[in-house]
């Protein structure tokens, strides 16, 4: 806005305006009144058509937001959850709690963030790896391509509640799959490991997080990697560039850009994800597999202190802030510079 | 430029956030009053009483239809299970948007009644249903705070029992029941071979490992809250209690370490009534033990052992269970609600479905059916009569079982996963809840 407002010749190429702008009368008093029916038509139109966005943007994301932010600061208990307004202020009591680390409360919550956090950074990184290998290896055609895709596709097609529910099935102990393959088909262990319960249980989240979610890194990276001109491979084998060569030198570098978009997404949603552990564990996920999302979920519920839960989640929420804007400033800077 | 945008945002934001909030203020005014006219419709959580939530629809349909045939009103019914019912309610209680009837477990009367979310049974409208005196007194005590009208109505009662299987128990070599704790740990090690158990516990139910911390820590004399109402969730005396109940599976071993797996609500009942395990301490499982094609006469009820008297305690070995019908505040068919609240609790209902269930008429003129006569029924209305314990009926109640429930599983995880659990463990963990007991009030 004060950039636009100030045309001084240099200010308008930092800007770095791309269709250059209007050719501006220069001088007298009749420039700011020439000047709004231009601007009008030229931004009038777009906000216009952004409009209904805008307002579903607020209804669904921006108010229930500032309504949780409101919530933390109030002491929001079975007393009052018929009528919010009646709830006295609890000041910043809410988030004394949450961030008191040396008790029962701020101590259970910053174990799951470990363990949230722990497991984002596998679960990001296994979608990533799979996404891009299989990305990579169904560059070129080969018979049978389509029907490979779509079936690495199924996962992320599937409701959630559907893929997970037969996961768990599949996680028991006594009637479990995966338990009758381990020890009775494959004879590899000799007692059955627990899988919903206990240590294993992570295991069992990342492997069933992984399942469903690495089709969409497959999906996206797929689409940038049939971006990347077949010229620059035929030229880079003219070169005498092995397989291995054109991967490190043209595709990765080539996928950057997707690549950013897909980690920040991933890491968005898995450190978010409710669904898969509140459909895996039920009502109270173990510790081991305990997310951040489930964990505020409980907590919440298990005291009926809404707004405890709220100022946990405010924290969460400026956490991820935090890291997004962290990872968008460093990513960004190092694109510019390569 | 972005930052324009921003403000902008947050600007608009805030003007809908206070439109909303007065919305919210002027919506909750209009709930209660009723309006007449028109078919009505009821919607109506029942909760999971059968082997499944498709048994209880079908159990529940004849009645349903009958109360339509009689009033014109149609219930759509809906089957929580236990693992939901209770976020369920609260979602339903914070948006205003919850059904017109809904059961509840009956501990969470004065949690659920300090919301204020529940039409309270003053004594005109339990005057409407045949008064005060027409239900059981242990029942109507777990209804709600003391001195307060109940903030929902009993339909069915029920207890702890323990179920054994006879078959099994004359294959073992055993007479009768077990009649004292080492009895049962003796009975259960007899019956644990070929890879059967002696006895199946619902090891990931917060629900049932709340009802059991409270009915053995009766049995050693520990109380949830002092006097105060203040929580002692881990006295040394109710540390001894819940170590008696993880021991089954820890140190006698009589108990399948998959169990710390179920949490349903139905997986320890589908062991008992196939026969994968000996004993069950459980509320009625007659439906289920219908579906499973096990005969009445090929289980016993009997009850749970107390605790030797010498050694202190209180003589308890159950509590009062059983679920209460409640009418949502918010509901605008106030007046179908009452007219089937009343149906459930006629006579002809209770009789039907108390029978159905295996449980027990909440009211005294339901018993004249001979179906109430039979030894299970009897063994549990003794149970009921003499043993059973009310859990606290506080606000805080709900909670207490949450919390404890909730660390009771994660310390049958453990167990089963084969970590040694000790008294410290135990304490340190009860400890935990009772300390976010104290930091949420």
């Amino acid at each position: 806005m004060v950039a636009s407002t100030t045309p001084r010749p240099g200010a308008r190429r930092a800007s770095g305006s791309p269709e250059g702008g209007p050719p501006r009368s220069g001088g007298g008093p009749g420039r700011v009144a020439a000047l709004i029916p231009v601007r009008l038509r030229r931004l009038g139109l777009p906000y216009l058509l952004i409009l209904p966005a805008i307002v579903l943007e607020l209804l669904i994301h921006v108010v229930p937001m500032l309504v949780g932010i409101w919530m933390s600061f109030l002491k929001l208990t079975q007393f009052f959850i018929r009528n919010w307004s009646a709830a006295p202020s609890a000041g910043l009591a809410n988030y004394e709690i949450a961030v008191d680390f040396d008790s029962a409360v701020g101590g259970s919550l910053l174990r799951s963030f470990t363990v949230t956090v722990a497991f984002t950074v596998l679960a990001v990184g296994l979608c990533w790896l799979l996404g891009t290998a299989a990305a990579v290896l169904m560059q070129g055609g080969f018979r049978g391509r389509g029907v490979l895709r779509t079936l690495f596709l199924t996962p992320y097609a599937l409701p959630a509640y559907a893929g997970v529910i037969t996961w768990s099935f599949m996680f028991q102990r006594d009637s479990g799959l995966v338990n009758h393959i381990l020890v009775e088909q494959s004879g590899l262990l000799d007692e059955r490991p627990f899988w919903l319960i206990g240590g294993n249980s992570f295991a069992a989240l990342l492997v069933t997080y992984v399942w469903r979610v690495w089709p969409f890194a497959f999906l996206v990276l797929m689409a940038g990697v049939q971006n990347i001109s077949g010229d620059l491979y035929e030229a880079s084998a003219i070169d005498g560039a092995g397989w291995w060569r054109q991967l490190r030198s043209i595709t990765l570098p080539m996928l950057r850009p997707v690549n950013q978009v897909v980690v920040l997404v991933l890491f968005l949603w898995t450190f978010n994800d409710f669904n898969t552990p509140y459909v895996l564990f039920g009502r109270s996920a173990p510790q081991e597999a305990d997310l951040i999302s489930i964990h505020i979920y409980q907590s919440s519920f298990v005291t009926w202190n809404f707004g405890s839960g709220a100022a946990m989640s405010v924290l969460l929420l400026l956490f991820l802030l935090l890291v997004t804007a962290v990872y968008l400033v460093a990513t960004s800077h190092r694109r510019t510079r390569a | 430029m972005r930052i324009r945008k921003l403000a902008t945002t947050a600007m608009a934001g805030f003007l809908l956030l206070a439109a909303s909030a007065c919305g919210g203020d002027g919506g909750s005014g209009d709930g209660s009053t009723a309006q007449s006219g028109a078919p009505k419709t009821l919607t109506y959580w029942a909760s999971n009483q059968g082997p499944s939530l498709e048994a209880d629809q079908e159990i529940l349909k004849p009645e349903l239809d009958r109360f339509k045939k009689e009033t014109g009103i149609e219930v759509k019914v809906e089957v929580v299970p236990w693992a939901d019912l209770l976020n369920r309610i609260l979602a339903a209680t914070t948006s205003g948007q919850g059904p017109d009837v809904l059961n509840i477990g009956n501990t969470w009367s004065a949690s659920l009644q300090a919301t204020g979310a529940f039409v309270p049974f003053d004594d005109a409208l339990l005057g409407k249903l045949g008064g005060k005196e027409r239900f059981l007194g242990p029942s109507l005590a777990a209804t709600g705070a003391q001195g307060q009208p109940p903030a929902a109505i009993p339909i069915y009662g029920m207890t702890y029992g323990l179920m054994y299987n006879k078959k099994m128990f004359a294959d073992a070599g055993i007479d009768g029941p077990p009649k004292t704790w080492d009895e049962l740990i003796e009975s259960g090690k007899k019956l644990t071979k070929d890879g059967k158990w002696g006895l199946a516990v619902e090891g990931a139910s917060v629900t049932e490992n709340a009802h059991h911390a409270f009915i053995f820590g009766q049995q050693h004399g520990a109380d949830p809250f002092d006097a105060s109402g203040k929580p002692q969730f881990d006295s040394d005396k109710q540390v001894a209690a819940t170590k008696q109940f993880l021991d089954l599976m820890a140190v006698h071993k009589i108990v399948n370490p998959s169990n710390a797996e179920y949490g349903n609500g139905t997986q320890a009942v589908q062991d008992f009534t196939s026969g994968k395990a000996g004993m069950l301490m459980w509320q009625s499982i007659a439906s289920s033990a219908k579906a499973a094609g096990m005969g009445e006469d090929e289980y016993g009820v009997a009850p749970i052992p107390l605790p030797d008297p010498a050694q202190g305690g209180k003589q308890v070995n159950g509590m009062v269970a059983g679920i209460n019908l409640a009418i949502f505040k918010s509901s605008k068919n106030q007046d179908a609600a009452v007219e089937f609240a009343k149906f459930m609790t006629s006579k002809q209902t209770q009789q039907n479905l108390n029978k159905a269930y295996g449980s027990l008429p909440t009211v005294n003129d339901g018993y004249d059916d001979p179906a109430f006569q039979t030894e299970h029924i009897k063994a549990f209305q003794q149970i009921l009569a003499t043993t059973a314990a009310p859990l606290p009926q506080v606000p805080e109640e709900s909670q207490y079982e949450t919390l404890v429930g909730t660390a009771m599983n994660e310390l049958f995880a453990d167990v089963a996963s084969g970590k040694p659990v000790t008294d410290a463990q135990i304490k340190a963990k009860l400890t935990e809840a009772n300390e976010k007991m104290l930091a949420g009030s």
